[in-house]
């Protein structure tokens, strides 16, 4: 089907244009995924290579966290370094020594590029690998770029993982099939996926990344892997260069994603139809009862989301499908047709799918549609709630437990909770 | 390159958006990656302002470098201008964007864009925020300030209220107390600026007899140009505590020329008797720690040994370009001035000074936390919670109210400090407990005081005996009591400190 086409649709939006955008972008760089995952990699430090801009960012974006001792910091470039009076790379050496020196206990470095640095091509990947021939035995030093120029907000994540997918060993040729869910998960939901695995029969799973940054899982053609996010591309592709294989599925959004994501799995490690209903039944209904909670106050309601962090569009599919909202526009800042083939099927017709930005023009399409709720950043949260829009953080969506059956009512809920709010304001 | 976790200041770009925000009808184009509008959400979240800061974003990607970067600037200040249709315009790179070296002011120039363009020239690896918001002030004031307007020199004096911008530590509240102040003085005012601000409004700054410089940080570079230019006198006595007011009442009295009675009269100044009641005795000569921008780091110094009756033990400042001022005020106190924007530095200051209280910014409402002690915030960088909804100005006799009362609450309350000292066996006024305002009787970690008491020498220096009677001490000073102790031992070459000791130090040490 064309762009022009217009015949009606009644579902699936996969073969509807696309709005492509471009202009100012109102979004986070990939640096931004350093907030999370260090808190995953507890072994790990991040260690960004740029200016006291991301510097500040880093600290706006970790609120109060900032001063738990993270296990983040920047090296902020400075005009000596630019000028060329000092060598760089000397200057990074010095930087990490002092570092590890501080810290002891920390098993990975990663050197993440930065807009400044990679404007100004200071080769952080020869860094990582001079440095990682200094501390061999002691510290795995590895780079990716989290800069604003090549990522956005959760493709930090995508370049963090996919630099670490050539570090992982290599498995047997001849290896049982093993399973690898690929995304940074809160703890207590990695551990209900691992839970459901293994009641389901499927033994060896692993998760990248793992808890401990220096525990890399191997991967070769005994790989089956599983993506928790939509956001991997990078990953993905690194994945299947080692061999690995894609099982295609639902992103674990509510209790229809989270079943059709664990059939897939089922059904790659041959698990029986009768056995996998049995384990998933009560998650599943369990999943279903929590989020008719929030069904009464979403179904029919009106939703658009700007693009942030590429969950919009399985979120979307979740709310539409098991919640009764209707989307009006779907906004991604990149969108993966192949990873989200099967979401966007289930999108109604009429959806408006934007990939990329004019946030002004975007802006004006949310006044023409005015839709019940706005799902946006934060910099554009309380102005279109001044205006009189209800709006839901997109930020949320990436901090809080929201995979699988047990936080599908707080994944509803967190929609629901703004307009529950204005319904019981009275000032 | 310098290792950082957490920074004072932003980068000078934020500075010219602070400055952009607070204006009306002006608007910033800026020239920057993909992922630098993250600067937006500090004025809608932490500042809570209810529209978009005015500024377009270039946000270039990397498949735009080499090529059209260029063409995505001309293009964004094209459309800004149309939609929003400022009375001015800013233009400006960030960090990135100053590297790749696009001149956005050559290039707004040769649109000729159908309102005045003001280029800002901001080096991001050399100068920081509150640098930023200076020069951009300085460059809004000394491009669109009609020279043809000149002090209108009327009986009844016209003045201006520089430096409140977008983001400031209280500057909304700050205004009203001036304006009050000002309005009992029968004192007009011209304008404030840049906070509230039009590009219109800047042109007629020529026409104030003379100017008001709330925060020397941002609105002294301005003031500097409109007394050479305008021979506007500026008045910069900041006027945070009860002294400093008066004297700022006084001067700006003088200026215009009237009787400064009725502003100096005002009752609404209750902070004299708060501190002067008997309650208040027990502050005298608590120990208090200072650090902040340089003109609240003084000002609080200042309130603190004069009208608080408080010891100051330490006083620093992070924005470098103000440090000849803190560096005169440590000089008055006796102590040494620490000028750093490295917490980690100020951390360590903190707990060799040992001190009873701390006011500081949000780095140090932290570094307090960490270690047990009291504090309260007095200068930027602050989190939301800072940003009141209620009137909570710094300046003027209510500013002082409220300084008295913020002060003060974090403190151990009076007759709890004694209680504390004399049943300090008894669990439920242990050392653990602290204020009984502040969560006393939440569990408590056990490390919370670790880092004070860290003995200087470790093995069998002290005996029991005096193991025991330190810990009489009450634990706020127990740390330095430790320490000059030991110290004194040392010094005295004595291997063992006993009861002997302790009280030889106590009295070598006495005040």
């Amino acid at each position: 089907m064309t762009a022009g086409h217009t015949a009606p649709i009644t579902q699936g939006a996969d073969c509807a244009p696309v709005l492509r955008e471009r202009g100012q972008r109102e979004v986070f760089c990939g640096l931004t995924g350093i907030i999370w995952l260090h808190r995953k990699m507890q072994d790990a430090f991040f260690l960004v290579v740029g200016s006291r801009t991301c510097a500040h960012l880093l600290q706006s974006a970790a609120g109060v966290m900032i001063f738990a001792e993270p296990r983040f910091a920047t090296a902020i470039m400075e005009e000596r370094d630019l000028a060329g009076m000092v060598d760089a790379q000397d200057e990074l050496d010095r930087i990490v020594e002092q570092l590890l020196a501080r810290r002891p206990d920390i098993s990975t470095l990663f050197l993440v590029g930065s807009c400044p640095s990679e404007v100004i091509k200071m080769d952080l990947g020869k860094a990582a690998q001079r440095l990682g021939t200094k501390y061999a035995g002691r510290t795995r030093i590895l780079n990716y770029s989290g800069s604003g120029i090549e990522t956005t907000f959760t493709e930090g994540e995508d370049a963090c993982l996919a630099c670490l997918v050539p570090e992982m060993p290599a498995g047997e040729p001849d290896a049982a099939p093993e399973l690898l869910i690929v995304g940074a998960l809160p703890d207590i939901v990695e551990d209900q996926f691992l839970r459901l695995f293994a009641e389901l029969g499927i033994e060896r799973v692993h998760c990248l990344p793992a808890r401990r940054a220096s525990d890399l899982p191997s991967v070769g053609t005994h790989t089956r892997y599983l993506l928790a996010q939509p956001f991997l591309t990078e990953t993905a592709l690194a994945l299947e260069d080692r061999g690995a294989q894609r099982l295609d599925a639902l992103f674990p959004f509510g209790a229809e994603g989270t079943t059709d994501w664990l059939r897939a799995a089922a059904n790659a490690f041959g698990v029986d139809e009768m056995h996998f209903n049995r384990v998933v039944a009560p998650g599943r209904e369990r999943a279903k009862r929590a989020i008719e909670h929030s069904r009464e106050r979403l179904a029919g309601k009106r939703i658009t989301f700007l693009p942030d962090s590429q969950l919009e569009v399985p979120l979307a599919r979740f709310l539409a499908t098991e919640l009764g909202m209707v989307p009006v526009e779907v906004g991604t800042p990149y969108l993966h047709r192949h990873h989200t083939a099967k979401e966007l099927a289930l999108l109604p017709a009429a959806t408006r799918i934007s990939e990329g930005q004019d946030v002004d023009k975007q802006l004006d399409r949310v006044r023409a549609d005015k839709p019940d709720l706005t799902v946006c950043g934060l910099g554009l949260a309380n102005p279109l709630e001044a205006e009189g829009f209800s709006t839901k953080w997109a930020i949320e969506l990436v901090f809080s437990p929201i995979h699988g059956f047990e936080q599908a009512g707080d994944l509803a809920e967190l929609f629901a909770r703004p307009l529950r709010r204005r319904d019981v304001l009275e000032v | 390159m310098q290792l950082s976790v957490w920074t004072y200041e932003g980068p000078p770009h934020v500075g010219a958006m602070r400055v952009a925000t607070a204006m009306e009808h002006m608007h910033y184009v800026l020239h920057a990656p993909q992922g630098d509008t993250y600067a937006d959400l500090l004025f809608t979240m932490i500042e809570r302002r209810a529209k978009r800061p005015p500024v377009t974003y270039t946000t270039f990607q990397a498949r735009d470098l080499g090529k059209d970067t260029a063409q995505l600037f001309q293009d964004a200040a094209r459309q800004a201008v149309e939609r929003f249709q400022p009375q001015a315009m800013l233009v400006g790179a960030s960090c990135t964007a100053e590297l790749i070296q696009d001149d956005p002011a050559g290039m707004a120039e040769a649109m000729q864009l159908p309102c005045p363009v003001i280029p800002l020239e901001l080096p991001s690896y050399q100068r920081k925020e509150n640098w930023g918001a200076a020069e951009t002030f300085y460059q809004v004031v000394r491009t669109l300030a009609d020279p043809s307007v000149t002090p209108r020199g009327e009986k009844t004096a016209l003045v201006n209220i520089l430096g409140p911008a977008a983001l400031g530590f209280r500057h909304r509240d700050d205004v009203i107390e001036i304006r009050k102040i000002l309005d009992a003085l029968g004192i007009e005012v011209n304008m404030v600026a840049p906070l509230g601000a039009s590009p219109a409004d800047i042109a007629r700054i020529g026409a104030a007899d003379f100017n008001v410089v709330l925060y020397p940080e941002i609105g002294d570079e301005a003031a500097r140009w409109l007394e050479k230019t305008f021979h506007q006198p500026a008045i910069r006595t900041v006027p945070i505590g009860v002294g400093a007011t008066r004297e700022f009442i006084t001067a700006v009295a003088a200026l215009a020329g009237v009787d400064p009675a009725p502003a100096l009269g005002d009752s609404g100044s209750r902070m004299p008797w708060w501190s002067r009641s008997v309650d208040s005795t027990y502050l005298t000569g608590k120990r208090v720690f200072i650090f902040g921008d340089a003109t609240h780091a003084v000002a609080a110094a200042r309130i603190a040994h004069e009208e608080l009756g408080f010891e100051v033990c330490g006083l620093g400042c992070y924005n470098r370009e103000f440090a000849r001022d803190v560096r005169a005020a440590a000089k008055l106190y006796g102590v040494e001035p620490l000028i750093t924007d490295d917490h980690l530095v100020v951390e360590d200051a903190i707990t060799a000074a040992a001190p009873e209280l701390v006011l500081g910014t949000q780095m140090e409402r932290h570094i307090a936390k960490r270690l047990g002690l009291a504090c309260a915030v007095i200068s930027s960088p602050v989190h939301v919670q800072d940003f009141p909804a209620r009137h909570s100005p710094q300046m003027g006799f209510e500013g002082a109210n409220v300084i008295f009362d913020s002060w003060v609450h974090p403190l151990v309350m009076g007759l709890e400090e004694h209680l504390l000292t004399m049943f300090r066996d008894d669990f439920e006024f242990s050392d653990e407990a602290g204020p009984s305002h502040h969560a006393a009787h939440a569990p408590k970690k056990a490390e919370a005081h670790a880092v004070v008491e860290e003995p200087v020498f470790a093995g069998e220096l002290w005996t029991a005996e005096a193991e025991r009677e330190l810990k009489k001490i009450p634990f706020f000073v127990r740390g330095k009591a430790r320490r000059n102790t030991e110290a004194f031992a040392a010094d005295q070459g004595r291997a063992r400190i006993d009861l002997d000791t302790l009280y030889d130090a106590k009295a070598h040490y006495a005040r």
